[in-house]
């Protein structure tokens, strides 16, 4: 794999004096391909020290893969990185943390049970005499808390930190290793207001310690407040690299979208007929899930595609989820049809006639071991039964096969393991696993995540076509091009709160929706 | 496109494996065991008749290894409900009676299994370890260690030592168990709900399907199955015992590992788990027949364990990969 480049330049020991901006890593001509698709193209990447240095783009615009060469977790094709104007070879997380490159991970990597301070030294302990030395490891974690002003005991069992404040000590634990590098992956995403202050308070502490950033968020607001430049990716490519302060909002998003508006956007919308007169499908009043997400009223009529747009960790996830049964509502009304329900459960969600495709099929929506046949009609064995009680073989496979043939499922077989389809396929399994329950509101959260681009246009289709035959859909995507194409309405979201309604046939360009998106009120 | 038939075909040829080995097994001991009786028509019903019991419990182990979970307390649910039965029938002489209490005990341990597992959430290996000293030690103490000699003939023939012919009825009762158990195994809704839930609970659970209820169940069944089992010890030896099944718990789950099921679960079979269990029974037999001490019996039968365990990880590392 690891391509032989000539390389030219020799970048050798860059000398910088005082004061002046330094750099202290450099990645060049990176390019990293899985399988057949290349998800990182020729793209360079700098960070100076003691900068904060956003890296944005939409989704598969390779960020987080060029992170993870960065930290080891990946090995690139070709190309080269620089630390301290040292080539180096990043092959294994380990080779990146021995020079000083640290990553706070979105899932937090802390063990669970052990303390702040065992954490903190875990695999790097104090030892004396073939010992534990455990006063001098406290010591130096009190040192390394005080110093960024954590509030903790070091003897605290982690679990019983809260979120923000496990992410801070992950934060001492990499500094505490010398970390002169940290990425940070949607540090935010899971922070109360209050907590995300005080992160950034950390930030710019670290900053005048020398530590060098780069901050990933989809939240364009934290990124002008907090950044010193900003590198945008799109679709694998470097698109910019600039100092924050010549940077608008506007001009973020533009650059997101590949410098113009419809750029690139292989999905056309169509305008589709459904009568907005029409009695309510599904109605939501006043739905309130938690202190964060409420007061969340909208309502979906036959044959509308209504599309949910906010950022991740906004709500949008947790109001479908709620529908479905999977969350408790703490209060409002939710009508089907004009009739007023409570949902309890999944069972009794699917019975109502919800279906849910999840966030995350591999390990929501299917049984990865099992066949097509077995997971295609998981939700209906109940209704698939010969006096009641006896599975109908014959009519649940019959089904099956016709699913495989409407949704050109590429398989052996139906009797195929789940495992062994790409994930277009089996995303279309799981499509046609609630297409055969039948629900009249259909619910999908990121369908398309993780699908090539020609499968990605066949599930638009086939959920158009669901629509078409009467039903009501709710759709999430991050990929504003995806909501653009197949949504009738939007409805922004930000922070658990409603935002703004827009009629596509109102929106002119995917700048407006990503503007709408990043606007609190 | 290769990687991916040639996973297939050793995933298919995994759901054989225990009928080959057995086959193979039975051939290797046909042959060396040839003047040792091994092939006599009686040998072969006395292997289906001591395996009887085993064979019972690992209907349930099916069920139990197929949601995820795993059941320690069969051993001894079959020793507390042969020692209930044999008292009720002390005192009442009612063999339906006996077979109520006897039963109705195994489903009760079987529903605190489901309860400490899907409601305090305990791993059903802890939840099952403490439930199975418990119940050993309440058969010790019902009657101080002290056997109950069963008198009702009638109770003891038609659970033990009766005959149809050349065959026993505890090999009747095995069949009856499994031809009922495959049918709500393969052929109803119940059966795919249980290896959705241990294939992949999260799914199962997305998908509209009770998964606590599931394990209620089967973990209800598999008590329903320990008790019958029981039942079946207390007719063949014509009295209650503290001391039945003991260690049974391990030939169920090699039995039912062998005969495809994995420890992971998700996946399992019925007819699978019989051959497991009548592969374990020829082995034992054969061994005794060979002259062997029951130490070095014991030592050849933790070794089966293993390798039963050891072939599973085998194959589904190879399907995974």
């Amino acid at each position: 794999m690891l391509r032989n480049y000539v390389f030219m330049s020799q970048a050798h020991s860059i000398e910088m004096g005082e004061g002046m901006s330094q750099t202290v890593l450099k990645m060049e001509g990176i390019n990293k391909s899985f399988g057949d698709a290349k998800v990182l193209k020729n793209v360079h990447f700098d960070l100076e020290y003691g900068e904060v240095h956003a890296l944005v783009g939409g989704n598969g615009a390779g960020k987080s893969t060029l992170m993870k060469i960065m930290t080891g977790v990946y090995i690139l094709d070709s190309g080269k990185i620089y630390v301290n104007g040292e080539e180096t070879v990043i092959s294994k997380p380990l080779d990146a943390k021995n020079k000083g490159i640290g990553m706070i991970f979105q899932e937090l990597s802390l063990v669970q049970t052990l303390t702040v301070q065992e954490n903190i030294f875990l695999g790097n302990e104090i030892v004396k005499n073939g010992f534990r030395d455990i006063a001098a490891m406290n010591k130096k974690t009190k040192e390394v808390l005080d110093k960024l002003g954590i509030e903790v005991d070091p003897d605290t069992v982690v679990s019983e930190l809260s979120v923000g404040m496990s992410q801070m000590v992950e934060i001492a634990k990499a500094v505490s290793k010398d970390a002169k590098i940290l990425v940070f992956d949607e540090p935010t995403a899971a922070l109360s207001d209050s907590e995300t202050e005080r992160l950034f308070e950390m930030i710019q502490q670290l900053k005048k310690e020398g530590v060098s950033m780069v901050y990933i968020s989809h939240r364009m607001n934290e990124i002008l407040r907090i950044a010193d430049r900003i590198t945008i990716l799109k679709d694998g490519e470097h698109v910019v690299t600039e100092e924050i302060k010549n940077m608008t909002l506007d001009k973020i998003v533009s650059y997101m979208m590949g410098g113009s508006s419809g750029g690139g956007h292989k999905f056309e919308w169509v305008e589709r007929d459904y009568d907005e007169n029409a009695p309510d499908v599904l109605t939501v009043e006043h739905l309130k899930i938690n202190d964060k997400i409420s007061d969340i009223s909208f309502s979906l009529k036959p044959k509308e595609i209504l599309g949910f747009a906010g950022l991740m960790g906004s709500g949008r996830t947790e109001i479908m989820e709620t529908l479905f049964g999977l969350r408790q509502k703490q209060g409002g009304k939710v009508y089907l049809e004009g009739k007023e329900i409570e949902v309890k459960n999944t069972k009794q969600a699917v019975k109502e006639g919800f279906a849910l495709i999840p966030e995350d099929r591999r390990k929501e929506g299917l049984v990865l071991m099992h066949s097509i046949a077995e997971n295609g009609v998981l939700p209906i064995l109940d209704r698939l039964t010969k006096h009641k009680v006896f599975l109908d073989q014959k009519r649940a496979n019959q089904l099956v096969e016709e699913n495989m043939k409407q949704l050109n499922i590429k398989a052996e077989g139906i009797h195929q393991e789940i495992s062994l389809l790409s994930g277009g396929n089996q995303q279309k399994v799981v499509i046609a696993k609630w297409i055969n329950s039948n629900p009249k509101v259909m619910m999908l959260d990121e369908p398309t995540a993780g699908v090539d681009i020609g499968a990605k246009g066949e599930i638009i289709s086939i959920i158009r076509e669901y629509a078409d035959q009467g039903h009501g859909v709710l759709f999430v995507s991050s990929e504003l091009a995806e909501m653009m194409a197949i949504c009738d309405r939007i409805i922004t979201i930000y922070d658990g709160k409603i935002t703004g309604e827009i009629s596509r046939r109102d929106l002119k360009t995917e700048e407006e929706l990503q503007n709408a998106i990043q606007k609190s009120e | 496109m290769q990687s991916k038939k040639a996973s297939k075909k050793k995933f298919q040829i995994s759901k054989f494996t225990v009928y080959i080995v057995l086959v193979v097994v039975f051939i290797f001991f046909s042959i060396v065991l040839r003047d040792k009786g091994f092939m006599s028509s009686s040998n072969l019903l006395n292997v289906l008749r001591q395996t009887a019991m085993v064979s019972v419990m690992a209907v349930g182990g099916v069920f139990v290894l197929g949601a995820g979970q795993i059941d320690l307390t069969v051993g001894s649910n079959a020793a507390m409900s042969a020692m209930l039965a044999s008292l009720t029938l002390q005192a009442t002489n009612s063999i339906i009676l006996a077979l109520i209490v006897g039963i109705a005990f195994g489903i009760g341990v079987g529903a605190v299994n489901g309860l400490l597992v899907t409601k305090l959430k305990l791993p059903s290996f802890l939840a099952t370890l403490g439930m199975m000293q418990v119940v050993r030690g309440a058969a010790m103490w019902i009657t101080n260690t002290a056997a109950v000699p069963i008198t009702n003939m009638r109770f003891n023939k038609i659970f033990g030592t009766g005959y149809i012919g050349p065959v026993s009825v505890l090999i009747i009762w095995t069949i009856v168990f499994y031809v009922v158990a495959f049918i709500v195994f393969n052929k109803t809704p119940f059966g795919r709900y249980t290896l959705a839930t241990g294939g992949n609970e999260q799914a199962a659970g997305y998908s509209g399907i009770k998964v606590n209820k599931i394990k209620m169940l089967i973990f209800m069944i598999s008590g329903a199955l320990s008790a019958f089992a029981g039942i079946m010890y207390a007719g063949r030896m014509q009295s209650g015992r503290y001391s039945f099944g003991d260690g049974d718990e391990m030939s169920v789950i090699a039995a039912v590992v062998l005969g495809g099921a994995a420890m992971s679960g998700g996946t399992g079979s019925i007819i699978g788990a019989f051959a497991g269990s009548l592969l374990m029974g020829i082995i034992s037999n054969a061994l005794v027949l060979a002259g062997l001490s029951s130490a070095q019996q014991k030592l050849i039968n933790g070794a089966i364990i293993i390798f039963a365990v050891a072939l599973s990880n085998i194959v589904q590392k190879k399907k995974t990969n």
